[in-house]
Parts: C-alpha cells; structure tokens; sequence
C-alpha cells in the first residue's frame, strides 16, 4: 500500500459521513452511564474525547484526561462480538399444520458494519471467531452475514491498560493483521493528528477521495514510538513457552482448587471474552403448541447445563470448571485451531467480578509445576 | 372426539398473593390458556371450584401453621403434578426471617390475646413437606416464565428456567457491570436466572430475589463485599430477604452473625 497520510480531527468526521454515504452502519466507542461501550456513532462528537479508563482486577473506572485525546482508553466491557455474534438470535419459527408442521428460516440482513477504533488485540479475536464460525465445515450464516462487508477502522494503542498484555500473545499494540484503515493517534502540545495507514484497496478509494497529505517521516517516527511506548507498559505479562505442556502435565495441580475457592461460577469472564464462541440453543412452544421457536444463546462452560448430558453433568464443580475455561482457551485451543484462544485484552480479569487474574493463574502453576518438582 | 382439558388448579399459603397475581397479569394469554387448560381452582380469578383430582396444581406461599402443614398433604394427594412458584412457596418467603428468632415473643408484643394464634416456629418451604415436581423461583415470579412453565407442560417438554446466574443474562443485555464499575454490591453472581438482569438494568445490584443459583459461591462474593467496604451486618442483611432461609443464603447469613 501507499505511504501512510495524515488525516486530522475534521477529516475523521469526514471519513465517518463517508462511511455512512456507502450505507455502513458505523459503530465505535461512546461514553453510557459510566463505561466507554461500542454503540452506534454518527460523527466524532460521540466519541470519548478527553475520557480515558482505569482497569485492573475487578476494577473499572472512567476519568477525565488531561488531553483531548480521542482513543486515549484501552477494550470496552463488551467486545465487537456482541455485533457480529449476537447474544442471543432466533434461529427459526416453527408452525403446526394439521399433524405436520412447517419451518420458518430467520430472513438474515446484512447489517453493514464499519467498526470504528478496534484494537489490535481485537482485530486478532475477530480473526478467531472467523476460524471458528466461517472458515471451518460448519458456516454459522448469522455470523457470516454480519461479517460479510465488515470493514474495520482500526487503532494503534496509545497507551496499556492495567490488564492488557497483547504483547505476550503477540496479537499487538500495533495492528499487525488483516484491517481496512489502522490509525495512530498523535497529541502534541499543538497539534492532534493522525497517521493513516491503509490495509485494503476499499479504503485505498475512500482515502484517496478525502484527499489527504503523505505523512512526513517525523510523524511516522512520532507514532512509532508511541506504540513502541504502549508495548514496553503492559499492565500483564503471560509466558506462553510451552504453555500447554504445562497446563496439560498440571491437571491435578493444587492451584485449580484454590482458584475455585475464589471463582463464582458466574460466567462474566467467559461472556466479556471476545473469542468465547460457545452457545446453547433453547427451543419453546406457546400455550397452543402450534407455534413454536428457536433460539441461540451465548451459553458458558461456567454452568452445569453446559455439559448435561444422560446419567448427569460432566463437570459439576467449578475446580472443573475453571480447569476447563483455562485449558482450552490457552492450551487445547492450539490443537483445535492452531492459535491462542487469548488475545491478552485483559477483559476477563477486568470483568471478573472477584478480580481473578489468568495470567496470574497460570504463573501461580508454574512456580510449581508439579512435574518440575517432582524431578528434582 | 374432542380432547379432554387438563385441570389446573391455584393454591395459596402464606404469600402476598404476588405471584398468583402473575397469571392474571397474562391477560394476552390468558384466553388461549382458558381455551387449553380448565381453571378449576384459582380464586384470585373465580369462585368457581371444581372437586379434584387435578393435572397441574401451582402452589404459592411458606407453609406456617399447623392446618396449611396438613392441607399441603391433600393437596399433593389430589394433583398429579405440582409446581411451587415464588420466594415463598420454594424457600419460606420473607416470613422465614422469623426463623431466625423466636416467633413466641413477636406473638406476645404484636397480640392482644396471644393465645388465638396457632402458629409454626418456622415458615418452611412447601418442598420440606411433600414431593414437588418442579420449583419457579422469583419474588415475585416473572410471568413470561410462568407461561413458560405451563407451555412446557401442556406440550410435554422441560421447561427452559436455566439455574445459571444473572450475570450471564447481564452481558447478554450489554449491561455495564455495576460491581465493577461503581464498586456497587450486586448479588447476581450467587443468584438464579429468571428476571432478565432487572436490578442491573437499572444500574443496581441484584438483590437476590430469585434465590440462590446452581454452585453458588457465597462466601467468595461475601469477600468481595467485605472488600468493597460492607460491614458483617450489612452482607447479612444482604443474604437475608426473599430467600434468607434458602440454605446457600441461610449459611452465609449466619456466617456474618456478629
Ligand atoms: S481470555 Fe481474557 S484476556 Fe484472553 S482474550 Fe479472553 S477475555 Fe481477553
Ligand atoms: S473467573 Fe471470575 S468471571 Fe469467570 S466465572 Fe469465575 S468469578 Fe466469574
Ligand atoms: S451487575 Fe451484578 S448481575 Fe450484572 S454482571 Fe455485575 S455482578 Fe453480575
């Protein structure tokens, strides 16, 4: 692609009325009652200008910044998967006829949406979801309608957030996968710009129209060592050498009964992470009978139902529970579909109501990786 | 030859009558209800009363003296299914606070003449006395699963009332986590599904109206409150409502005795 542009504060609205001109939905963060969540926005007076986010274990706050920084926060509680997976769909309508009955398929529209400031972390998680839903044998057209005509503007971290670490899963702070346009926000004592970056012939056309100029070499390198300063701050660390041996040699480990004395079951962690793709379906009837549906939820391998099968449940304690949530996001998921279920974005450990920490889980293993032990 | 209609039948017990309430409430459904079941006894609605044996019989209210403990018996007799709905048919009600004392010495402060009052030491759930084939949970129920319940019923299926916690139709509706994000106490996490995330919607906690979930860690949520700056007294009071006599609530209640 061409040299990256710079596009300022008003462009940025321009390149939104342009998105919206081509029938995109655009959807970014905004402030609701007391979070930055993903939301519809029409021009960038809905975006969070000088809000940032303070995260940590069971820990979220908003707060003034001393800037007028547009992206200066990290994830929001609800990923990108609320749209593109909802939480729960009707998947048909079943009517009576006589003794048989017919079936109603869902019409799916494609709703055409543009995400406007997904992180790179989130870029990877979408990249995920992809793998499981639309690039294996089995399509979930909900989905891949949603996804269709996706088109992602992208943004390179400013800042960490207490309990990011992309770095160690290597899915960021910079935007290394598939986008349409990846921006790095520059403030400087007089001067707020961005650099622009293009990822795809589509948003090649809509720059071109917007008519911007070719970014000096000073300002690439002023937003290289932005991100470069984003990447040396984590709030997380997560060594991932071998990481699956070392969960799958420790299934009896003694850590796992003690994060269950901590865990509540709750399902938070599961629900806030943005390549959790697991659902449930839940079929119901009328009073009559002659009308019935079904519908697909977000389900949890934090509830008992989740592993029901004839004879009982599979895992009925939450030491299973937690052992499973773990294993298979950072270990069994490698085998499955060649990658880290985890993108490091932190949301599981910020939205864990009793602010239980993975990475600190898996350090607490190892420290005394039975198998380790037992050979000395 | 036309199908026979179930029977279906409305009991109270000690109750505000809330949950009964409920089922009137279904007025869009109510006359598609009518048309697939017989309401034989429910008189909130009717003085009607047909003689048992009934299908389905709805039970509401705590079982607190000694002639609804020997009614609940009859009723078992006369019903081929029997659902409990509400707080205080499934766990005593907010009456089994009394259990937590001695119901002698309110009898002596609130009555005149002590001695008319014939009355248990606890107000027990209707499951601690007879076989109850499914329990609704809510205080009050929710009617869209009351109607779920009696859908499920009519047309031979399990009923989709999932133990699981708030929390997770929380999230499902987007909703911005009040413990996390305000530091607010929210029982969700212990407590069963049912209201559609209510209290949270409204950006506060989850009171615990429905009761406790499946596996509910009560003593980490009760940390984290403690942590959140609540006192022993107040984590009690928070486990000791609707469904204090719930024996997951119950235990952690009493855990926080000072
Ligand atoms: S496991 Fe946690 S940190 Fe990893 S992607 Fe999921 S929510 Fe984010
Ligand atoms: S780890 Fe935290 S969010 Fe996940 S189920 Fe346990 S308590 Fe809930
Ligand atoms: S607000 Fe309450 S119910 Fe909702 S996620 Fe938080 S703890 Fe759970």
């Amino acid at each position: 692609m061409d040299k990256p542009s710079v596009i300022d504060k008003e462009d940025l609205n321009k390149l939104i009325a342009k998105l919206n001109q081509q029938g995109y939905k655009t959807i970014g963060p905004t402030i609701r009652g007391e979070a930055i969540v993903y939301d519809r926005i029409s021009s960038i007076e809905d975006l969070p200008e000088g809000w940032t986010d303070e995260q940590g274990p069971g820990h979220y706050r908003i707060k003034k910044r001393n800037d007028k920084a547009l992206f200066g926060f990290n994830v929001s509680p609800h990923s990108w998967k609320q749209f593109l997976h909802p939480p729960e769909k009707k998947l048909w309508t079943a009517e009576k006829n006589g003794s048989s009955f017919k079936i109603i398929p869902e019409e799916l529209e494609n709703p055409k949406f543009a995400f406007i400031g997904v992180r790179s972390c989130e870029l990877h998680a979408i990249a995920i979801q992809d793998k499981v839903f639309i690039q294996g044998p089995h399509i979930d057209s909900v989905y891949q309608i949603n996804r269709k005509d996706l088109f992602t503007v992208a943004v390179n971290c400013g800042q960490a957030g207490g309990t990011c670490f992309c770095v160690s899963m290597q899915t960021g702070p910079k935007v290394n996968s598939e986008f349409d346009l990846a921006l790095t926000e520059v403030l400087e004592k007089d001067k707020h710009y961005f650099v622009v970056e293009t990822g795809s012939d589509r948003a090649q056309s809509i720059i071109e129209n917007l008519d911007l100029r070719t970014a000096e070499n000073q300002e690439l390198k002023i937003a290289e060592e932005i991100i470069d300063n984003t990447a040396q701050n984590m709030g997380r660390f997560l060594d991932t050498e071998g990481i699956k041996e070392t969960l799958f040699e420790n299934l009896e480990h003694p850590r796992w009964e003690e994060v269950a004395n901590r865990c509540l079951s709750c399902a938070n962690c599961t629900m806030a992470c943005p390549t959790c793709f697991c659902s449930t379906v839940e079929d119901v009837t009328d009073i009559t009978g002659d009308h019935a549906e079904r519908w697909q939820k977000w389900d949890s391998c934090f509830t008992m139902d989740f592993t029901y099968i004839h004879g009982g449940h599979v895992r009925n304690s939450t030491k299973s529970q937690y052992r499973q949530w773990m294993t298979h996001k950072l270990a069994s998921w490698i085998d499955q579909f060649d990658s880290s279920g985890c993108v490091g974005c932190g949301r599981c450990i910020t939205w864990c109501p009793v602010g239980i920490d993975l990475t600190e889980e898996v350090a607490a293993i190892r420290k005394s990786d039975k198998t380790k032990i037992d050979n000395i | 030859m036309a199908k026979k209609k179930p029977k279906l039948a409305v009991w109270k017990f000690a109750s505000c009558d809330g949950c009964q309430l409920s089922l009137l409430d279904c007025e869009d459904e109510l006359l598609a209800l009518a048309e697939e079941i017989e309401i034989a006894n429910f008189p909130e609605a009717s003085r009607a009363f047909i003689k048992g044996p009934y299908d389905l019989s709805l039970v509401e209210g705590s079982i607190t003296t000694p002639h609804d403990a020997e009614r609940i018996h009859k009723i078992r007799r006369s019903s081929k299914f029997l659902v409990t709905i509400g707080a205080c048919a499934t766990a005593g009600g907010i009456q089994a606070l009394r259990n937590f004392k001695d119901v002698n010495e309110f009898i002596s402060i609130v009555y005149a003449n002590p001695s008319y009052i014939d009355t248990l030491q606890k107000s027990t759930a209707i499951a601690d006395h007879v076989r109850v084939d499914f329990e609704l949970r809510g205080c009050p129920i929710n009617k869209a699963q009351l109607l779920e319940v009696i859908s499920a019923y009519l047309n031979k299926r399990k009923p989709v009332t999932p133990a699981h916690s708030v929390c997770m139709d929380c999230k499902r509706k987007g909703i911005v986590c009040v413990m996390v994000s305000k530091g607010d106490p929210c029982l969700g996490p212990v407590t069963h599904a049912g209201c559609d995330a209510l209290c949270p919607s409204y950006n506060r906690g989850c009171f615990g109206c429905y009761g406790p979930k499946e596996i509910p860690n009560t003593s980490a949520l009760s940390k984290e409150f403690k942590r959140l700056g609540k006192t022993n007294e107040e984590i009690k009071l928070a486990f000791r409502s609707f469904n204090g006599y719930a024996e997951p609530f119950r235990k952690e209640s009493e855990a926080h005795e000072e």
